[in-house]
């Protein structure tokens, strides 16, 4: 067992350990801290995917911002540290049998597949990837160009860049923090007033 | 376990499934949105993967940056809906929110 795998061991056992933790705990600040350790180990599985970038952002923008709106909205909504909406065991033993149950059949059908076979060979097809230096091409692919694929292919050809879904991706998120931070405060001044 | 696309896959597999089963089981809203956030990161994986693994190349990363904006974006939206539910029913369960039940 080489170090690579050694490490994808361990940060695929934390991811799924982490999300099973998640299912089977009662407190939600208890899933929160579950969550951390999950979407941490994941972004490790990035790293360790070579995609460096996408590991970074998963870091920075998953923990360190979506998880800690979540955390805003435990302790704004949560009435005792330790808020407990109890599911009923029959439920839990319900829910995680007709998970199982799909966890296999998922299984089966991504196993029944044969991935690789369109793919020619990723080192010749793809130098960037292979290497794990990622964020230059990415940057350059959300302004447009495609060096990644223009520079290795036929040069003929442009290859299409992510310019116009970047653009409308943040005029989007700053649409939805606008009507996001709208709906919590209208609420708010009509319970005060009223 | 060898860090080859399939293990990826699995992976993301299980997060997916814990995800859902998260969102069917938890009545706590704010667990419900812990549940979406798994199943968008078991998408992340497969992304990532299929992106490292086949010649789906940069594209798998680009989208996976794409799918990690729209799940804070929904996050966002999802809290204040929340917050909004908590003001009016002093609550957080979602059992709760039946008054649009026939």
């Amino acid at each position: 067992m080489n170090g690579e795998s050694f490490l994808f061991t361990v940060f695929a056992l934390a991811t799924c350990s982490g999300a099973i933790a998640v299912v089977f705990s009662q407190t939600v600040v208890r899933m929160a801290f579950w969550l951390v350790i999950s979407l941490g180990s994941t972004a490790a599985l990035f790293f360790l995917a070579k995609a460096d970038f996408v590991g970074a952002a998963q870091l920075l923008i998953y923990v360190g911002g979506t998880l800690v709106l979540l955390v805003f909205g435990v302790m704004l909504t949560a009435s005792g540290p330790y808020l407990k909406i109890a599911t009923s065991p029959g439920e839990i033993v319900m829910g995680s049998c007709v998970g199982l149950l799909f966890l296999v059949v998922v299984y089966a059908s991504l196993n029944g597949v044969d991935w690789r076979e369109p793919a020619i060979s990723l080192e010749a097809s793809n130098p960037v990837v292979a290497t794990g230096n990622t964020l230059r091409p990415i940057g350059l692919s959300l302004l447009g160009s495609r060096p990644d694929q223009d520079l290795t292919g036929d040069g003929e050809t442009l290859s299409p860049g992510y310019l116009l879904p970047f653009e409308i991706v943040s005029v989007h998120l700053l649409v939805v923090l606008i009507g996001a931070a709208y709906l919590a405060r209208a609420k708010r001044r009509a319970v005060g007033s009223g | 376990m060898t860090a080859d696309l399939n293990s990826y896959l699995f992976v993301g597999a299980v997060l997916f499934v814990c995800g859902v089963v998260c969102m069917a089981t938890k009545r706590n809203g704010i667990g419900v949105l812990m549940g979406v956030e798994l199943v968008l990161n078991g998408a992340n994986v497969n992304f990532v993967a299929f992106s490292r693994y086949t010649d789906l190349g940069l594209d798998g990363q680009v989208f996976s940056l794409f799918v990690i904006v729209l799940a804070a974006a929904e996050a966002a939206v999802a809290l204040a809906i929340a917050l909004n539910f908590y003001n009016n029913h002093l609550t957080i369960d979602v059992d709760r929110a039946n008054k649009l039940k026939g």
